[in-house]
């Protein structure tokens, strides 16, 4: 792997290890697994391009995408706690909808950012390399995210949102509407879900609506991945195992794409096979662990 | 104060499962009662606290309690005025949180909750204390995580747990019948002892009559549905284990043929 493609590779895991820590707060901390995602980071990068587009600051845009991806997890856990139904069928729901929605937001599949300001600019013209300033944005937001959300769980109502996900008949007891927690969890996750798109698209010039494709899939591998090989004994230190699997899986995939066994090439499109294999890796490897140790 | 009138709840109505769980129920309980509740299974116990404590609606009939009319409340929001401590010491505490984590949200139990750091500083010392009468040693284990605990040891927490913030109603639900007996003694002897010393009107569903008739200043014995009897003051003291099965009998007309289940 050269060093150029370590650099792209740390790069996109801290930007969708944003979206891994939403991922995180729905899939683990909830108890929820939310397929929404696949529809709203693709919501985030639509909002953000059509306002910048339309002479909205940068900044304000990313603001908007959180705020949009927030709505549209709201409508998921809305389905599910108002009118039961299955958590996993109501984001699929949610997802595809979204889908037209997006298309809907952009006026077609796409949008271009060419000539746009974007909040990677504000980066370049303090003097940062034009190839360093996607990993000095992601790192600087993937950084807030984390912080901000271990400060989040440390409050009363982030107590109770980690409650909600361990035993919801105790906090009811405690006085804690489940319903309202629940609802608020998938919203904060999906908007930064949908952050982590805003900045994708600002980062590459174009929103488009399949950007979203597979997006769950790479949340939960880079949660387990991170779980596996950095542990979750805090919360601080669960947030942060999540980024880093975000890392970990972007470079393992670079590492593979790079990889050449005498005339043996995986392709872009042996990503989706690459992505099983590690999570089954993650998976069973803690497990093989505790047999050989116990051995 | 809590106040029961002509409460009526079927399950699964008009489906050929129907079930009458609670046949025109009143019933009124003062002031620092401490009543224990008995029967047979299928006879009501659990689904009259899980009516009292909000988890569903009562198809008729009114729910008072402290000064108000709390009938068509939420579970959550009745939770300001009700402890509960249930049969499975799992659903009192969370497994993935701290015991000084558990007891912080236990004492916003009602409160408003806002963005100031669950645990605070000063509430250690006061947890510290209250984890003291215990007499586990989990005083010393703050920043456990709740899930390391034992059965007991959980049950205790959430006894603990249930009175940080006075309930106008403590409800205990078997709280002890999935504990060895040790430590269900144990449990049983913390729970007098809490009750007495706040001052708590107190619910609790036991299958061992002894301690029905030993516990508490009033006893109450459901049979599908219904109150069939209620005893307090002189009655329920000078009452015997004997006593209750004739009068169970009595009642009944019948012969009872599940006695090992009423004898625990």
């Amino acid at each position: 792997m050269t060093w150029y493609a370590a650099l792209g590779a740390v790069e996109q895991g801290l930007v969708y290890g944003i979206m891994v820590i939403g991922v995180y707060l729905t899939f683990r901390i909830l108890d929820f697994p939310d397929l929404t995602v696949d529809g709203s980071l693709p919501l985030g990068a639509a909002v953000s391009a059509v306002a910048i587009s339309s002479g909205v600051n940068p900044y304000l845009s990313l603001l908007l995408a959180l705020g949009g991806g927030f709505c549209a997890g709201m409508v998921t856990a809305f389905l599910n706690t108002k009118f039961k139904i299955l958590h996993l069928l109501a984001s699929i729901l949610t997802m595809i909808a979204l889908y037209s929605i997006n298309i809907r937001i952009m006026d077609g599949p796409n949008v271009a950012l060419l000539g746009s300001d974007t909040v990677f600019d504000a980066v370049t013209r303090l003097g940062v390399p034009s190839h360093f300033a996607g990993l000095v944005v992601f790192g600087l937001f993937a950084a807030l995210v984390v912080g901000g959300m271990v400060w989040f769980m440390g409050t009363e109502i982030g107590q109770a949102v980690l409650a909600t996900g361990d035993n919801p008949q105790m906090i009811t007891s405690q006085g804690v509407n489940i319903h309202v927690v629940i609802i608020f969890g998938v919203g904060l996750s999906n908007g930064l879900v949908a952050l982590s798109g805003a900045l994708i698209a600002q980062n590459q010039g174009a929103a488009d609506v399949g950007m979203g494709l597979g997006t769950i899939v790479a949340g939960l591998a880079s949660v387990i991945i991170g779980e596996t090989v950095f542990g979750c004994q805090t919360m601080a230190r669960a947030f942060i195992a999540a980024l880093l699997g975000s890392i970990v899986y972007r470079l393992a995939i670079a590492l593979a794409l790079g990889l050449e066994l005498g005339g043996f090439r995986f392709n872009p499109s042996d990503l989706n096979l690459i992505t099983a294999l590690l999570v089954i890796v993650a998976l069973i490897t803690p497990n093989l662990k505790r047999r050989l140790l116990a051995r | 104060m809590i106040r029961l009138e002509h409460i009526v709840k079927y399950f699964h109505k008009g489906s050929v499962n129907e079930v009458f769980a609670l046949n025109d129920i009143t019933l009124r309980l003062a002031e620092g009662d401490f009543v224990t509740v008995i029967g047979s299974n299928g006879a009501g116990k659990s689904t009259l606290l899980n009516c009292i404590a909000g988890s569903f609606f009562p198809d008729s009939g009114k729910i008072f309690i402290g000064a108000g009319d709390v009938t068509r409340w939420p579970e959550y929001r009745r939770a300001a005025l009700i402890s509960r401590v249930f049969q499975n010491p799992l659903l009192g505490t969370c497994p993935s949180a701290t015991i000084e984590q558990n007891m912080a949200l236990a004492a916003l139990r009602g409160q408003k909750r806002g963005l100031g750091r669950g645990v605070k500083g000063s509430d250690r010392e006061r947890f510290r204390t209250e984890l003291r009468q215990l007499g586990l040693g989990l005083e010393d284990r703050l920043l456990d995580k709740v899930g390391l605990l034992s059965g007991g040891q959980r049950q205790a927490l959430t006894m603990l747990m249930a009175t940080m913030v006075k309930p106008e109603v403590l409800l205990l639900d078997e709280h002890i019948a999935a504990l060895d007996p040790k430590t269900a003694g144990h449990i049983l002897s913390l729970t007098e002892e809490i009750v007495a010393s706040r001052g708590l009107t107190t619910m609790m569903i036991t299958h061992n009559m002894k301690h029905a008739i030993s516990f508490g200043n009033r006893l109450l014995m459901l049979h599908q549905g219904r109150v069939l009897l209620d005893l307090c003051g002189s009655d329920k003291k000078t009452l015997t284990v004997k006593d209750l099965l004739e009068q169970f009998y009595l009642a009944q007309g019948e012969e009872l043929a599940m006695d090992s289940l009423l004898l625990g």
